[in-house]
């Protein structure tokens, strides 16, 4: 071994080899159940083999021309979408209110927190049995105020935490100028954590987007959301079809959320080097 | 209370937002957590006293019935067990990531990561390839002459402990990574140029300053595992039901709903109790942003 030329830097030793050696292994096991599901899509064959002998696309072609399929996508997109816009108005409200108002209340907190730490079961149960009383289960709506009841929080949580690390005087050198308080938060602060913004919305969006729980209990057979028919699917008859749907969900998941960090930390650049 | 005190102590001054607007911007949130969270919640827990008229038997019903305790201990058992494979498997990973800086971090904290974000569906349907009669697993195994028949993997408590471990397993990384992080680089180092083998830099100085980590880590997987119903659902056996499938059946097909709302009162206060009582080591109220 040649002499230590930097000696900030202690050479790796067997212990060290032996970490990244078994972590590789760990993070292979991690990896691979999310990524096996991409060959098992261009399979030829009908039934579940890996590896593949024959690639085809034909099994991307029969979900996109399977209209339950694409019926089921369509709803789950359209409650995502709404669910997102909504929790991300209502959140950001009240993390304002929580950081600015409050000033960090905990019992607020608490209150707000409450759908994250309950396990879903109980709540998908409770919200199946209150919405049949108001004849709601399984409408578009009571898809609507389950999923942003569990997606507000996310975007409270992420929002408060991009508003504490905003500088308030900047709200109100604003309002110094003549601004109202609601122009000065529109105008000043809700620009300042757009990123924060659009992290929550994501998050809520993937919230309802992914929800198999509270969908498998809410959703009736005629109005099935994605993860319902996912789960049917997987449960009685498995298709590759199935692995066309997993694919397109987890291309989809990583691409939305590898653009937003992408976005952030070209946007951090932009920051430091004003080029527009 | 505070608001007030503030602004007398240091003169009017328009930093914090005045009762009126605070309680207007939080009204939304607020109707909305009401009737379509606590209103549901409370409705549906308290069918376990009111059915037909204010009374304890549902409960005792629970206690009356040993299936019940059996599903409440395999529960218990599944937690405790993913608690310890999710601590076996994520303790190098986390130790890992705080010897890393850069891009090489970036890479593995993403792998540890993302796949929360990708569908529990997903992730299940991917076990099921795996672990199939015909699956990766079985081929694999076959393939190297390890066993002559495929080996039964699916629809076992094996598979349900797999694919749960794999679930949470950031759960358990995170914290300990967080732990590990605030440890000088320098400590482990000088601790070894002093001349101690790695072994006991490791047993005097990482493991204890993980323990905050670990600790946090342990409680939040156990917590979020008790409650786990679509995993268990569809790797598990008819005979390795879990306390959410049980109040599922309860509720949907038994159309017990005393019963159903009995037994989540008891997950639920379990839960809320754990929480509780690890409140100082899991930090909730930092991760909303309050330290």
């Amino acid at each position: 071994m040649a002499s230590p030329a930097r000696p900030r830097r202690a050479r790796p030793s067997l212990a060290r080899w032996l970490l990244i050696g078994v972590s590789t292994l760990i993070l292979l096991f991690v990896a691979l159940p999310t990524l096996i599901v991409v060959p098992v899509s261009l399979s030829a064959t009908e039934y579940l083999s890996f590896p593949p002998q024959e690639l085809t696309l034909d099994w991307y072609h029969e979900f996109l021309t399977d209209p339950d399929w694409i019926r089921a996508t369509m709803l789950s997109i359209q409650i995502a979408f709404v669910v997102a816009i909504l929790s991300l108005v209502i959140g950001t409200m009240a993390a304002l209110a929580m950081v600015r108002g409050l000033g960090g209340s905990g019992w607020m907190s608490v209150i707000a927190s409450a759908p994250l730490i309950i396990p879903t079961i109980i709540y998908a149960i409770a919200i199946l049995l209150f919405f049949s009383q108001l004849k709601i289960a399984g409408s578009f709506q009571g898809f609507v105020l389950a999923h942003t009841a569990l997606a507000c929080p996310y975007v409270v949580i992420i929002v408060s935490a991009a508003l504490y690390r905003s500088d308030p005087s900047l709200e109100l050198a604003a309002m110094n100028l003549g601004a109202s308080r609601p122009r000065a938060i529109w105008e000043v602060t809700l620009p300042g954590i757009r990123p924060a913004l659009v992290t929550g919305a994501a998050f809520a969006f993937l919230t309802s987007f992914d929800d198999a729980t509270v969908s498998f209990f809410l959703a009736n057979l005629s109005d099935m959301t994605l993860p319902r028919k996912m789960f049917e699917n997987l449960q009685f008859f498995i298709s590759p079809v199935l692995a066309v749907v997993a694919t397109l969900l987890t291309v989809f998941t990583l691409a939305l959320v590898g653009g937003l960090s992408i976005w952030q930390s070209r946007r951090g650049a932009q920051t430091t080097i004003p080029t527009e | 209370m505070r608001g007030r005190l503030h602004r007398m102590l240091h003169g009017v001054s328009a930093s914090r937002y005045s009762a009126a607007s605070t309680l207007l911007l939080l009204a939304p949130l607020l109707i909305l957590l009401l009737l379509a969270f606590y209103l549901p919640l409370a409705q549906f827990l308290s069918r376990s006293f009111m059915e037909p008229t204010l009374t304890l038997d549902n409960y005792a019903r629970i206690a009356d019935r040993p299936i019940y305790a059996t599903i409440l201990l395999r529960t218990f058992r599944t937690g405790l067990i993913v608690a310890v494979g999710t601590l076996v498997l994520g303790f190098p990973i986390a130790y890992l990531m705080s010897t890393l800086r850069g891009w090489r971090l970036v890479v593995v904290a993403a792998i540890v990561v993302l796949p929360l974000l990708v569908s529990v569906l997903v992730r299940t349907y991917a076990w099921q390839v795996l672990l199939g009669r015909n699956g990766v697993v079985n081929q694999t195994l076959e393939g190297l002459g390890i066993i002559d028949a495929p080996v039964k993997l699916l629809n076992t408590e094996f598979a349900v402990w797999l694919a749960m471990t794999h679930i949470l397993l950031p759960f358990m990384v995170l914290p300990i990574y967080s732990s590990l992080r605030g440890i000088p680089r320098d400590l482990s180092q000088s601790a070894q140029s002093l001349g101690a083998s790695w072994p006991n830099v490791l047993r005097h100085i990482i493991l204890p300053l993980s323990l905050p980590g670990v600790a946090a880590g342990m409680v939040l997987v156990f917590v979020i595992s008790l409650g786990y119903f679509i995993t268990p659902m569809l790797l598990g056996g008819p005979t390795t039901m879990m306390i959410a499938s049980l109040i599922g059946q309860q509720a949907t097909k038994l159309l017990d709903w005393p019963m159903a709302s009995a037994i989540a009162a008891v997950l639920l206060f379990v839960t809320v109790a754990i929480m509780a009582l690890f409140q100082r080591v899991l930090r909730l109220d930092r991760v909303m942003g309050n330290g």
